[in-house]
């Protein structure tokens, strides 16, 4: 009978674990130790721009620890979705991290590194021949917003990670990969059914979050066997419970029954969740159903613009009681001054009113209409460059300052800034530009392997 | 009639990718997730009209083995877009807290 113990380090490896949790848990016994590094969650910047999300210190830390303690237990570890969004900027930034580990500390082991940068030459030549599918919503995508976008990545399943584990590779830092895959990948490649290490994928991929209550990020380990699998926290201070487990199966999933990967999906519409002593949770019953076709996600972003932004406190009730009338009026005369002073068309940029204390959060999903004795307001402005965006800032700052209301004669000062300078450059914005899957003929078709003794 | 938070043990919302979003309501115990359900407020039009999307597009799911309700939207724009006011999509389950069931 097949049985494998995974350790996940963290739910996400630049937010850390306590050492105490990952020994434990490598001291009950362990196969591999994962991570996953990255996630679509923070907005497509990190995508777009190509920078990794740190501190790369503690993303040293934490691999420094992952690599030791397998090392010692003479077992693989595998990182997804390096860098956070799995570019290739972020892999090479993880793997220059990992061989500074190696040199520092005289390390030696075979590193393998997975890509999953898709060049714009092979999308669109994927979209032509009929390879691409939209998701449901899904932006419109061709050859033109192919082009235009800043950067693409395709989302691996298991099979890329099991070429580089077949291939002797005791450290895998893989590009962007489906969370899940990263767990599953080496316990299906020692024979535990694909329905049990999918769904102790989905479990592990966020560390300690399936937990009763979460105080920071752990480590979480399981059993997986040909049965089901049991999940229990190795920190002492934490518990499972059925109904943790069974919510985090839930987690970022629009569908709670069928969760999605590449080969097929995992139905968990039987599963049953049990206790199993006072931490741990067995579960059985989860099925799996290959897929007709092997499809991989693609995530891309695209430039918008450049931001900048001035944050001011409103706290008059005269002010207040007209505000939305208030802003409009401020708009028109904003537009005015931008025209004379920069040339620029309201078509040419964007100023969003962000009104916190009033609809800041849901926008027109408010359905609270009261407005507090104060309102924060974030005037948010998109423009073309840095330059412009800075320089519409303190003509909306200014004119805001100063804008009249009908109860007052002789100049106001509405606006209460925190700050000076007012505006702040925030700096490129991004949007996701793609939510479309790819069908692939070989799985490990557009993710490019490289080997590397350390 | 008391409000939903008093019957659950959590209520959230998160990205389902950057294009959707999908709410957890997890209740106490089976009668706590009956006593919704029978409430007749989880229907996919009412959770339409409060997330201003078409009816359509509203997935409702109850699973009474777990005691919880699960929905998922389409997001308003997807996340980070120039309009978006959350990136992540944590606070859109806020409305429901206190709905009477």
């Amino acid at each position: 009978m097949a049985k494998v113990r995974a350790v996940a380090a963290s739910g996400n490896l630049s937010t850390g674990f306590p050492e105490e949790s990952l020994v434990r848990a490598v001291a009950d016994g362990v196969d591999f130790i994962g991570c996953d590094a990255g996630t679509t969650d923070s907005g497509p910047d990190y995508l777009g721009s190509g920078k990794p999300r740190g501190p790369r210190e503690g993303v040293k830390r934490n691999l420094r620890l992952m690599l030791w303690h397998a090392m010692r237990a003479g077992v693989p570890v595998i990182v997804g979705s390096a860098g956070h969004a799995g570019g290739r900027p972020h892999l090479q930034w993880t793997l220059q991290i990992i061989r500074e580990l190696a040199s520092e500390n005289q390390w030696h082991f075979k590193l393998a590194s997975i890509d999953s940068e898709i060049e714009k030459s092979v999308l669109a030549k994927a979209l032509q021949d009929g390879c691409i599918t939209p998701l449901d919503p899904a932006p419109i995508l061709d050859e033109r917003s192919i082009f235009k976008a800043e950067r693409f990545v395709a989302m691996m399943g298991i099979e890329p990670i099991q070429r580089a584990l077949k291939a002797g590779a005791q450290v895998v830092i893989a590009g962007r990969c489906s969370d899940v895959a990263i767990y599953a990948a080496l316990p299906i490649l020692k024979g535990i059914p694909p329905a049990i290490a999918f769904h102790a994928g989905k479990i592990l991929e966020c560390g300690a979050a399936s937990v009763e209550q979460r105080k920071s990020p752990d480590s979480m380990a399981a059993e997986l066997d040909d049965d089901g699998f049991t999940v229990c926290p190795p920190n002492p201070a934490l518990r499972c419970t059925p109904q943790s487990v069974a919510a985090h199966t839930l987690y970022e999933n629009a569908d709670p029954l069928h969760l999605v990967e590449p080969g097929g999906a995992l139905d968990t519409t039987e599963t049953r969740y049990e206790a199993a002593g006072d931490r741990a949770v067995r579960v059985t019953g989860s099925r799996f159903f290959p897929a007709p076709r092997y499809t991989v996600r693609v995530e891309g972003a695209a430039l918008v613009g450049y931001r900048s932004i001035v944050v001011a406190g409103i706290r008059d009730p005269l002010v207040l009681r007209q505000l939305d009338c208030f802003l409009t009026s401020l708009r028109s005369v904003v537009e005015r001054k931008v025209f004379d002073n920069l040339r620029l068309q309201p078509g040419d940029y964007s100023i969003n009113f962000r009104v916190y204390g009033r609809n800041g959060t849901l926008a027109e999903l408010e359905p609270v209409g009261d407005i507090g004795h104060e309102v924060g307001l974030v005037i948010d402005v998109v423009a073309g460059s840095q330059e412009l965006a800075a320089d519409i800032c303190p003509i909306a700052s200014h004119t805001g300052l100063h804008h009249p209301i009908p109860e007052y004669n002789g100049l106001v000062s509405n606006f209460a800034y925190p700050f000076s300078p007012g505006g702040i450059n925030v700096g490129p914005v991004y949007q996701f530009c793609v939510n479309h899957v790819w069908e692939l003929e070989d799985p490990c078709g557009p993710f490019d392997m490289k080997l590397e003794e350390l | 009639m008391p409000e939903l938070w008093t019957l659950t043990k959590l209520i959230r919302s998160k990205n389902a990718g950057p294009f959707e979003l999908t709410l957890d309501i997890m209740f106490k115990d089976r009668g706590s997730f009956q006593q919704a359900v029978k409430s007749g407020s989880f229907t996919r039009e009412n959770i339409a009209r409060q997330c201003h999307v078409p009816n359509d597009s509203v997935k409702l799911f109850f699973l009474e083995n777990i005691s919880a309700i699960k929905i998922s939207i389409p997001r308003r724009v997807p996340s980070g877009d120039a309009r978006d006011t959350d990136i992540y999509g944590g606070q859109f389950h806020s409305p429901l807290v206190r709905m009477e069931v």
